[in-house]
């Protein structure tokens, strides 16, 4: 099998329509007849609806109905399906397509506006007069988990949902012998998503056989169709649930939405096609984000500073409902002990409820805040021991030759976690290799002339991917020669389908510009399950390598029949199977796709079956594990607190790449998403639940201006878990990115300034730290 | 987020602009837009009539004579930006002007829209108040001048009546070779300041101030120009006492407190900004003739 | 008066159209004139996903109304090139993996288009503070500056 693509920094096929102007995104799809959402929702944190009058709403031009939940109670009712139940939680906590009794959250939807325009829905929002009682709101997680708190459901006496417990190993025994026991609070605020493009919807009815169509700007289309067939009663192939172009998605769009089902039942109910389209406001208020964790954490190591146990408690904040059920704690639990071998770890997370919008993953989900705490724990047990921070990582870690490691941890189906396979500390030192980590002392003396403190930072992660438990792909050849490659795994902007072209290409032997994907389609394939967690390359990318294996095996079993020769005398190539050696004597893939397409009366050769196809899917219950150190350096101006990264450093094993370019894109941004968790964003809310950073004017996303640029070094260390040898790269930036800065950040103020604990850091707090510093 | 309905008119010279504006009821004039679009699409304003003031050619322009720097109110950040005649007679202007906004910005922007709007953080108001404009002010009443120690009334408030209009901003000038400089600490490329000074110097012979002035902005709701400071400086030298007396004056403003910084925060940064354009007005000057 | 007839060149093609006063540039493009690789990111006038060239001018054509380009010259990201012949700023787009999920692209492309114009040779720096007005949450925005640079020096060369 020839690699001609694979491994290559092959140009994407999506680019050129992209970059015309030729995109479809779900705001660009328009049918006839079809009218715009918009949606009443609620401007309290926590209220009981008393009365909704939509007299003067419905009356005004060019609407065409105000729907309340009530209107759709012929349809289907109650609350939306969980999409992760766990045994924890005994009874869903999910909220209604429309409130229309209690709201949990400002920004709650409670009704649907459907008229000619967005802009005359957005009249009508204004017009509905909506009578709602306030209720006692709790913001914070903290205050929420304390027994009396106010009620963020009001029938649920406790905000605590449910307690996740990881323990491994004799913990109190390794705590009672250590040499040393050091005790931590962290508190880690990752933001919202902000995918540039926001949510969006079209759903349709086909008139002759009612069949819905939704077009969503999601991660997950075939979860959208699973549990919006359920809620309608309907059988799933009476559902096409399409995703488009997607604008971006990580992680939030993966969840199945209220506004979803809203629009479809008001599609249903109304006749009409609906188009809701998020504006930017909506996505402060109503798509899930992540906000707060709050840790206390005593950390174990001998007296060499090698770290044994963690143990500890985290109040996590999840909002108001658990749409997503437990899957952001869980896998931040799931994400001890990173890539440290800890002897023994026990770590609960409350789960409490508070009236904000839900949480759910954002890039990373909970492993960023995971890396986040034991990043600064290394960095506390150097500062505590006078150590190097970078030995302690190197005693801390999981060893080349442990591997595989069984960490002690437990994955979603509560099976063992084992390491694959990694060299941390070789990660690592490399990173501090390429960014020159002995110099430091030079460039600190160089920064402080100019007025500056320089700070180098490390942080590592170790990063599960390829989540189960499958993806699948059909592979078709067509008469005239195209490789159409259908699959269920939905892109957010990966660059999926040139990677699976470069997958289908080399297998079949085909020029890449023959090959045609299609994804993220219910009604192009058959099953899938979500592009999340990193597990499509690994998943979906193995599934390719599957199906187009069978068509090539099939190819060269009907061209050895047609050519007479053994199948081991043949090769693919260029469009062909051809015999080896033997110029001119061959038979191109269309002629064979032509030959079992059929031909009435002639009997199709060697006894295959028709269609030079076949489908493939990749099943894995395994994990495959990515991992990296990265490094950088930080100039804080002293004046203003403000922090500047100069230079950023990476290292990172994904398992083979099949495409540099895309990978290296993968980690910029992901590095790019966690400096701005670091320094810039902060999703703030009042006691009163309302959200006060609601534009881009107050929430601060990172700016090219204030990047650095990111170096890569790549290592390789294939992945023996699926037939391609690849782990996921769609995270790892993001995870231990915020470590890394903020442990810069500490080593610039230096030892007289308080350890750093908490993200994002503002250059207000930074200077409070310098002038404690000099105190 | 689509803005409510409105009516819009687009006169095209400053007499039927202000036959509307004595006419018309809740009105909003539309001017870069800038500021006044996100407020319309994010519905904070609803006016019944729209008054869109681009098409009306007598409301721009840059005119320098020796006397005064005249600016019509609708001529464009990004025309001021790149003004050669304006950098050579104020240079601190394409100084402050490189801060304002951004590039996709700066080419609908305009000074009048910036100095009725009056964010305190906008830079355009500050420079205003540093060199003394004049408000060339008109209305159905008739025309009015306005000295910038009037012009600020208050949190995004500016002396303009409900009809009235800013036609253009006259300054003026200081002597070629005049210091001059400028100094904002933003958190990102072209976001609002949170502090930010601008000076302007001019020496004596023997490199003693004649005439100072100094402008916080971004700390205040409203430029301020810190007077104690540049009434001591006559008759001084720069020196690291002057300058760290500036920061003080500075640091006792009654600073603002919002998501982005606390009102201690400010007042710290305020000393910050106003040493380092005063220091930098220094470099800026040349040894008078 | 609640609409107006209003004429324009986009993309170098006179067009004429009757639209409501309130509507904004960015949805008369993409929905009366069908030019939807023009997006809408924010609404609020700070990603600049929705950045256009009016008059030889980079815009935020959501903080422009429809009527106001009656008489204007229109580009949006359709003039710069087809699918199968990319302009150099778009082909450096591709070699440079400037882009993922495309959303913020059309208008990076615009910022940048009008960008060069006028400055033929940006320093990396130069090209990232030009870019501040641009959000992007896919590519941490290394590619698009490496983008810029190639296609201006592109421009160089044919000069």
């Amino acid at each position: 099998m020839s690699t001609r693509y694979f491994g290559a920094p092959v140009a994407r096929i999506e680019d050129p329509r992209l970059l015309s102007g030729g995109g479809n995104y779900v705001d660009d799809i328009v049918l006839p007849g079809m009218l715009h959402a918009a949606f009443l929702r609620s401007p309290v944190a926590h209220g009981r609806i008393r009365s909704i009058d939509r007299s003067a709403a419905g009356a005004m031009p060019g609407v065409h109905a105000v729907y309340t939940m009530a209107d759709f109670a012929a349809i289907s009712g109650g609350p939306m399906p969980p999409m992760a139940p766990h045994p924890l939680l005994k009874t869903p906590i999910t909220c209604r397509p429309l409130t229309d009794d209690e709201v949990r959250y400002a920004g709650e939807p409670i009704a649907i506006v459907l008229a000619e325009s967005r802009a005359r829905a957005e009249d009508a929002l204004a017009a509905i007069v909506l009578d709602i009682e306030h209720l006692p709101t709790v913001a914070d997680a903290r205050a929420a988990a304390v027994k009396g708190a106010p009620r963020v459901h009001s029938e649920r006496e406790s905000n605590l949902i449910a307690t996740l417990r990881g323990t491994h190993g004799k913990v109190d025994e390794v705590f009672a012998t250590a040499a040393h026991r050091f005790v931590e609070s962290f508190a880690t605020h990752r933001g919202g998503c902000h995918a540039m493009e926001c949510r969006g919807v079209v759903a349709s009815v086909d008139g002759a056989s009612g069949d819905l169509t939704l077009f969503t700007s999601s991660q997950s289309p075939y979860m959208v169709r699973r549990f919006l067939a359920g809620y309608l009663g309907r059988d799933e192939s009476e559902i096409r649930v399409v995703a488009p172009d997607v604008g971006g998605g990580f992680g939030p769009k993966a969840n199945v939405y209220p506004e979803e089902f809203a629009v479809a039942l008001a599609a249903i109910q109304s006749g009409r096609p609906v188009k809701w389209i998020e504006d930017r406001q909506e996505h402060f208020l109503a798509t899930t984000q992540q906000r707060d964790q709050f840790w206390t954490l005593e950390v174990a190591c001998d007296a060499q500073g090698r770290m044994l146990g963690v143990r500890g408690r985290c109040v996590h904040d999840n909002g108001a409902y658990a749409p997503y059920g437990l899957i952001l704690p869980a896998t931040a639990l799931a994400s001890f002990p990173g890539p440290y071998a800890l002897e023994a770890f026990d770590i609960a997370i409350d789960v409490v409820l508070t009236n904000l919008v839900p949480t759910s993953p954002v890039r990373g989900a909970g492993r960023p805040n995971t890396a986040f705490v034991l990043e600064r724990l290394a960095d506390c047990v150097a500062r505590r021991l006078g150590l190097c921070r970078a030995e302690v990582r190197r005693r801390s870690f999981v060893r080349a030759d442990q591997m595989p490691y069984v960490t002690g941890g437990k994955m979603r189906d509560g099976s063992p976690v084992a390491y694959d396979s990694g060299d941390y500390a070789n990660a690592l030192d490399l990173v501090l290799e390429k960014i020159d980590a002995a110099g430091i002392a030079q460039r600190r003396t160089a920064a402080a002339k100019r007025g500056r403190l320089l700070g180098l930072g490390l942080a590592s992660c170790v990063e599960d991917t390829g989540l189960g438990p499958f993806e699948g792909a059909t592979v078709r050849v067509t008469p005239a020669g195209k490789v159409i490659v259908s699959t269920g795994a939905a892109s957010q902007g990966q660059g999926h389908a040139t990677i699976f072209a470069q997958i289908a290409a080399d297998a079949l032997g085909v020029d890449i510009g023959d090959v045609i994907v299609r994804s993220g389609d219910t009604g192009a394939f058959p099953l899938g399950i979500s592009t999340i967690a990193s597990r499509i390359a690994v998943t979906a990318g193995s599934s390719i390598e599957i199906a187009a294996r069978k068509v090539r095996d099939k190819a060269i079993k009907v061209a050895a029949h047609l050519l007479e020769v053994a199948e081991h005398d043949l090769e693919i190539g260029d469009g062909a199977v051809r015999v080896v050696g033997v110029a001119g004597m061959n038979v191109t893939l269309a002629a064979i796709a032509r030959t079992l397409s059929g031909a009435a009366g002639v009997k199709l050769p060697a006894g295959v079956e028709p269609d030079l196809a076949a489908t493939g899917y990749f099943e894995t219950s395994q994990l495959a594990f990515a991992y990296g150190s990265h490094a950088c350096e930080v100039e804080i101006d002293p004046d203003t607190g403000d922090a500047r990264i100069t230079r950023y450093v990476v290292a990172h094993d994904c398992g083979r790449l099949i495409n540099p370019r895309l990978v290296d894109g993968q980690i910029r941004g992901g590095v790019v998403h966690g400096i701005g968790n670091a320094l810039f964003e902060r999703m703030q809310h009042d006691e009163a639940g309302q959200p006060l950073t609601t534009t881009y004017g107050d929430y601060l996303l990172p700016a090219a201006s204030e990047m650095p640029d990111i170096e890569i070094h790549h290592i390789e260390t294939p992945s023996p878990r699926n037939p391609i040898g690849v782990k996921g790269a769609g995270e790892g930036g993001t995870i231990p990115a915020a470590a890394c800065v903020i442990s810069a950040i500490e080593d610039a103020l230096g030892a007289t300034a308080p350890p750093i604990t908490m993200h994002p850091v503002s250059p207000e707090q930074i200077l409070q730290w310098i002038n404690i510093s000099k105190t | 987020m689509k803005a409510s309905a409105f009516a819009y008119h687009d006169p095209r010279t400053c007499g039927d602009l202000i036959g509307l504006i004595a006419r018309l009821d809740n009105a909003k004039l539309l001017a870069g837009g800038q500021s006044l679009m996100p407020m319309l699409n994010l519905r904070l304003v609803a006016p019944d009539h729209l008054i869109d003031i681009n098409r009306i050619p007598e409301l721009s322009g840059i005119r320098i004579s020796a006397e005064q720097v005249e600016i019509g109110a609708m001529t464009r950040q990004a025309d001021l930006q790149a003004s050669g005649d304006l950098a050579a007679v104020a240079p601190v202007f394409r100084q402050a002007l490189a801060h304002v906004g951004h590039f996709q910005t700066r080419s609908r922007g305009t000074i009048g829209g910036s100095c009725c709007h009056l964010d305190p953080a906008a830079e355009l108001p500050a420079l205003c108040a540093l060199f003394d404009a004049e408000f060339d002010v008109v209305g159905p009443r008739g025309a009015r001048i306005v000295a910038a120690s009037d012009w600020f009334c208050g949190t995004l408030q500016s002396a303009l009546d409900e009809r009235e209009i800013l036609r253009a901003i006259r300054l003026p000038p200081w002597p070629r070779g005049h210091g001059f400089g400028f100094n904002e600490y933003a958190r990102r490329r072209g976001d609002f300041a949170i502090a930010g000074a601008a000076a302007l110097l001019e020496l004596a012979a023997d490199r003693t101030i004649r005439r100072a002035a100094i402008v916080a902005f971004g700390v205040e709701p409203a430029p301020r120009r810190l007077v104690r400071t540049e009434t001591a400086l006559i008759g001084q030298r720069l020196d690291q006492e002057a300058i760290a007396a500036a920061a003080e004056e500075a640091r006792g403003l009654d600073a603002m407190s919002d998501v982005h910084a606390s009102a201690a925060y400010r007042r710290h940064l305020a000393g910050g900004v106003t040493k380092r354009a005063l220091a930098d007005a220094v470099d800026a000057t040349e040894a008078p003739r | 008066m609640t609409a107006r007839r209003i004429s324009a060149r986009v993309n170098g093609r006179m067009i004429e159209a009757e639209v409501e006063v309130r509507v904004g540039l960015a949805d008369f493009l993409r929905g009366q004139l069908g030019l939807t690789g023009t997006h809408l990111g924010c609404e609020h006038g700070v990603c600049g996903a929705c950045t256009i060239i009016v008059d030889q001018q980079p815009v935020r054509s959501c903080l422009m109304l429809a009527v106001q380009v009656d008489g204007a010259d229109v580009e949006t990201v359709e003039s710069l090139g087809t699918p199968d012949t990319l302009s150099p700023l778009q082909q450096a787009f591709s070699d440079h993996h400037a882009l993922q999920c495309g959303f913020c692209t059309p208008g990076m492309l615009m910022t940048l288009e009008a960008y060069l114009r006028e400055r033929p040779s940006p320093t990396r720096e130069e090209v990232r503070d030009v870019l501040s007005g641009n959000l992007c949450r896919c590519t941490g925005y290394q590619g698009i500056v490496d983008a810029a640079l190639q296609a201006a020096q592109a421009r160089k060369v044919s000069s």
